[in-house]
């Protein structure tokens, strides 16, 4: 791998290709995030392939001056699992949507999380069915009235990043179309974790589910539902920072910081499993009366080995214990006879 | 006692499905093939692991047919019939050539036995003499393998475990073969339990010595080894053929074989000798699901790797999707079906090649996949090689048609020396754009193939998918015009394979004729026997069997037109027939089998002689 001599900008990764997402679309901020991150991670750009299955987000390939691929509906993590057990030396980035990972390749997504390859995930969550033209996705809240749910959706959704704990996800975020900044910083952490690195983005769906998420993107009430999570930082939310979390037992509790310390605060342990596997629960629907506010952030990290270091460490092994491989010894075998 | 002289013999091993049986069988095939005979096998089992014991439905049989003179198949029927209890007899004894030899374990006819095996009460076929025409040999195995192990110091269990042993030491002595091999593999087989070794060598020798020792008129037959072309041989089942033809391939092409697979029968034997050669640069991957695995076979090709995928029938209507994605993306992709009775679910360990049309047309739209399928067991490693080829010469995705019976069965094998296989000169593309020329991801060579640019060259980014795309450039297109000229040129690409594929040649018989025998896949070994015969007889018939499925060699249409008539069996309802009509306007037959088993070579030559009445 020779390094980019000459610094790369957002421009070089922009491609010659018209983008085609509605207007006002989420997805416009997250591909020029994207675009602006990469230059920074140091990886030339022909070491670098975006995967994506189908749905709108799916699109994302064809804007990236990389190598990519639009494969087929669900299945863009196991592409990329074989990609990358091929190509260790590879960047890969999956680009998904909720309906793409959860619904359809829902199978694949956990089946990729526990296998820890060292490959990020972009999971724009918009909670609607874009691409197929509104219809309720494996995300969208309880009472969803769609296309397809008139009387309302009946399916409990999942709560995405409290799945991907549990298939053993090794790093857990969340992060939102639109705070650039923030998202910027969680594309980063992304990309430095040695392992699946699962990113959901809330992303807004102006057409078939416009505000889906504007309680914590609008600047009126963001600081109210959501938690900005740092690691090793308190938990502290509010208009005015004025209210924390505090873990009562196994129970998050929301104070008042006039009647709490910071010091009584949930300080948040991005290695924590177990405090992990609580604030992926915050899910609570903004709407409610006494809920709690939405966590963004870095949720969980943890070192694991990646599947394509064992698969080649054992490659390895064999090579060292076997000699390589002689393909007359192989077809040969052990027991012949001469005529 | 005497000793007779036979051509060929085919014996079945038969028992419960935890009796040892493929074993035994296997162990007695080796032995015969080092010994210089010529071998067909054929293990029936089925589909449960532990069928309940005792019944019909839980038993398990190995056929293998030896001889002087060459052979083609398993055997029509059987010469010896060893059973292993009542059940075993019940399900084989049709089959069994009048005259011919029974060895009854007679503990396996006890009352408990023959209930299960719904004889009626009080009948007991070894005693009742239904069994007349045959020569029946009753030993009591379970007892004198007790005996012989009464001071081993093992339990009735373990040493009932040996039984299958006694058996294969008396038909070794039936037939005169040394024990070395088999002893051999004992010791290797339990290097850990020194107690079991010695167990199943005395329990092996015991088998030997009670041919010599009991009284019973017994014959010993003498094989005498094949005049087979000279050479250094090896037994080979088609599935471990096919995993050494993939290996070979990726060797030859200096790529690492990336094979994503998810467990299925008959197809699994390929993963688990593929993940014995990582000393090779193999990279097994076991997936979630049928689709995860071919999916992430696309994902290692794309990345420069030979990306293959395995399963039978009901795994690649899973695939179907993929399948028409590997197309669409124009990289390199073997898809390895090793059929097995549909549909749904079906037969799944018995045989059938009802997946030919689901290789040609199994894709929602114009989805031309080129089809090789292979014919025997050692076949298998050239067809598995080939198949490699074109995907690599042609990026495209490739069907490997095999199937239970030559995936399971073994035969000798004249292997070829590495040095004798072909290179598989394979170049990604190199950065040569000149400045300011964009690259063309699909900008086609003569032989219609795109470049192979893999990530990691710089200056070739490029974006692939499933969507339509536009002519060179690939990016998206809906485009009316642009579309049909890429479905035509996927089909010209593949359509033009036939120039770089053999001519078909005839395996037997004259160049024109009365009758031709069309045949594809598994029944080679029938059809030639029955050719052969049928020629030997005087008759006027000819057998070419076609590897090439899709497309066709070229030669195919003319060489059907030199016949009066063409017969084409299968073990299925009719599908190769359904191609031959419709491309080449002949109004050939049909000869179909549909019983989860091969076709008999008399099947063949009764329909041969009522053709040429």
């Amino acid at each position: 791998m020779t390094t980019a001599e000459i610094k790369l900008t957002a421009k070089d990764f922009v491609t010659d290709q018209e983008v085609r997402w509605c207007p006002g679309c989420g997805d416009y901020s997250i591909l020029k995030q994207v675009q602006t991150v990469m230059p920074d991670l140091g990886i030339p750009r022909e070491q670098i392939v975006f995967i994506s299955g189908i749905g709108c987000s799916s699109r994302f390939p064809y804007y990236m001056e990389t190598y990519g691929m639009h494969s087929i509906h669900g299945r863009a993590t196991a592409v990329a699992s074989g990609l990358k057990a091929a190509r260790p030396d590879l960047s890969v980035w999956i680009v998904t949507g909720d309906g793409d990972a959860l619904s359809i390749g829902g199978n694949h997504l956990i089946h990729l999380l526990r296998r820890n390859f060292d490959v990020n995930v972009l999971m724009f969550n918009n909670e609607i069915y874009g691409l197929t033209k509104g219809q309720y996705s494996p995300a969208s809240p309880l009472g969803k009235v769609t296309k397809s749910t008139p009387m309302g959706s009946i399916d409990h959704p999942f709560n995405p990043l409290a799945l991907c704990l549990g298939a053993d996800s090794t790093f857990i975020a969340r992060s939102m179309d639109r705070d650039p900044i923030h998202l910027r910083e969680i594309l980063k952490r992304a990309n430095a974790h040695k392992g699946t690195s699962m990113v959901e983005i809330y992303q807004n769906c102006n057409v078939f589910n416009d505000g889906a998420f504007e309680v914590f993107t609008e600047k009126a009430t963001k600081k109210l539902n959501t938690l900005m999570v740092e690691h090793a930082k308190p938990l502290i939310f509010g208009a005015n920072a004025d209210k924390g979390i505090k873990l009562d037992g196994f129970k998050p509790v929301v104070v008042d910081l006039a009647d709490v310390s910071v010091n009584d605060l949930w300080i948040h342990d991005e290695k924590d499993q177990v405090k992990a596997s609580i604030l992926v629960r915050f899910f609570d629907a903004p709407s409610d009366e006494n809920t709690l506010p939405r966590p963004f952030g870095v949720f969980y990290t943890e070192d694991r080995f990646c599947y394509e270091t064992e698969m080649n460490a054992q490659l390895a092994y064999a090579i060292e214990t076997k000699g390589a491989g002689d393909l007359d010894d192989l077809i040969r075998g052990k027991n012949t006879w001469t005529i | 006692m005497k000793t007779e002289i036979k051509t060929d013999v085919v014996i079945l091993f038969a028992g419960d499905s935890g009796d040892g049986i493929q074993l035994t069988g296997s162990q007695f095939t080796t032995t015969a093939a080092l010994f210089g005979n010529d071998i067909s096998t054929f293990p029936n089992f089925p589909a449960e692991i532990r069928a309940p014991q005792g019944t019909i439905a839980g038993v398990s049989g190995f056929q293998l047919h030896f001889g002087s003179v060459e052979i083609f198949t398993a055997g029509d029927a059987y010469d010896v019939l060893v059973v292993m209890n009542a059940a075993a007899l019940k399900a084989n004894i049709k089959q069994l050539k009048p005259g011919g030899i029974i060895v009854a374990n007679s503990d396996g006819f006890d009352p408990k036995n023959l209930k299960l095996a719904k004889y009626p009460d009080g009948v007991n076929p070894l005693t009742d003499g239904s069994l007349e025409k045959f020569k029946v040999y009753e030993i009591d195995v379970t007892k004198i393998t007790r005996t012989a192990l009464a001071d081993s110091g093992l339990g009735t269990k373990e040493m009932d475990r040996s039984k299958n042993m006694f058996v294969l030491g008396y038909i070794y002595w039936m037939y005169n073969r040394s024990l070395d091999n088999s002893i051999e593999f004992l010791k290797e087989q339990f290097k850990k339990r020194p107690d079991l070794i010695d167990a199943n060598v005395k329990v092996l020798k015991a088998g030997f010595n009670y041919g010599d020792t009991v009284e019973a008129p017994m014959n010993r037959f003498e094989v005498k080894p094949a005049p087979v072309a000279k050479g250094t041989y090896r037994s080979i089942m088609g599935n471990q053929a096919a995993a050494f033809g993939l290996i070979a391939a990726a060797k030859k092409a200096g790529l690492t074989l990336f094979y994503g697979t998810y467990p299925i029968t008959p197809a699994s034997d390929i993963l688990h000798e593929l993940s014995k050669h990582k000393n090779f640069g193999v990279k097994t991957f076991q997936a979630e699901d049928e689709i995860a695995a071919i999916t992430s076979s696309i994902g290692a090709s794309f990345g420069g790797a030979l990306g293959v995928t395995a399963s039978s029938g009901p795994g690649i209507a899973l695939k179907g999707e993929a399948i028409g994605l590997a197309l669409m993306l124009e990289i390199p992709l073997v898809i390895v079906n090793v059929q097995r009775g549909g549909p749904s679910t079906g037969l799944p360990t018995k045989t059938e090649q009802a997946d030919l049309l689901q290789a040609l047309y199994g894709r929602n739209g114009e989805a031309p996949v080129p089809v090789v399928a292979s014919y025997t067991p050692s076949d298998c490693f050239h067809g598995a090689f080939e198949a490699c080829r074109l995907a690599l010469e042609f990026m495209t995705p490739v069907f490997f048609l095999s199937d239970g019976y030559i995936a399971n069965g073994s035969e000798p094998w004249k292997f070829p020396a590495a040095a004798e296989l072909p290179e598989l000169n394979v170049s990604f593309a190199k950065n040569e754009l000149k400045d300011g020329e964009v690259f063309l991801p699909y900008k086609r060579n003569e032989k219609l193939a795109r470049p192979w640019a893999i990530p990691g060259t710089k200056g070739l980014e490029h974006r692939v998918g499933g969507i339509e795309k536009e002519n060179e450039t690939g990016n998206i297109s809906y485009d009316p015009d642009n579309h049909e000229l890429m479905v035509k040129l996927r089909q010209e690409k593949v359509d033009r394979i036939a120039d770089f594929i053999p001519l078909q040649m005839l395996d037997n018989g004259n160049e024109k004729g009365k009758l031709l025998i069309l045949g594809w896949g598994s029944t080679y070994g029938s059809i030639k026997t029955a050719v052969r015969e049928a020629i030997a007889d005087g008759h006027d018939v000819s057998h070419a069997h076609v590897k090439y499925l899709n497309p066709f060699p070229k030669n195919l249409g003319d060489m059907l037109k030199n016949f009066d008539k063409v017969l084409i069996p299968e073990i299925n309802n009719g599908q190769l027939i359904k191609v031959i009509r419709d491309k080449y306007f002949i109004d050939a037959k049909g000869l179909n089998k549909i019983k989860g088993m091969p076709f008999t070579s008399e099947e063949i030559k009764e329909k041969i002689k009522e053709m040429l009445k």
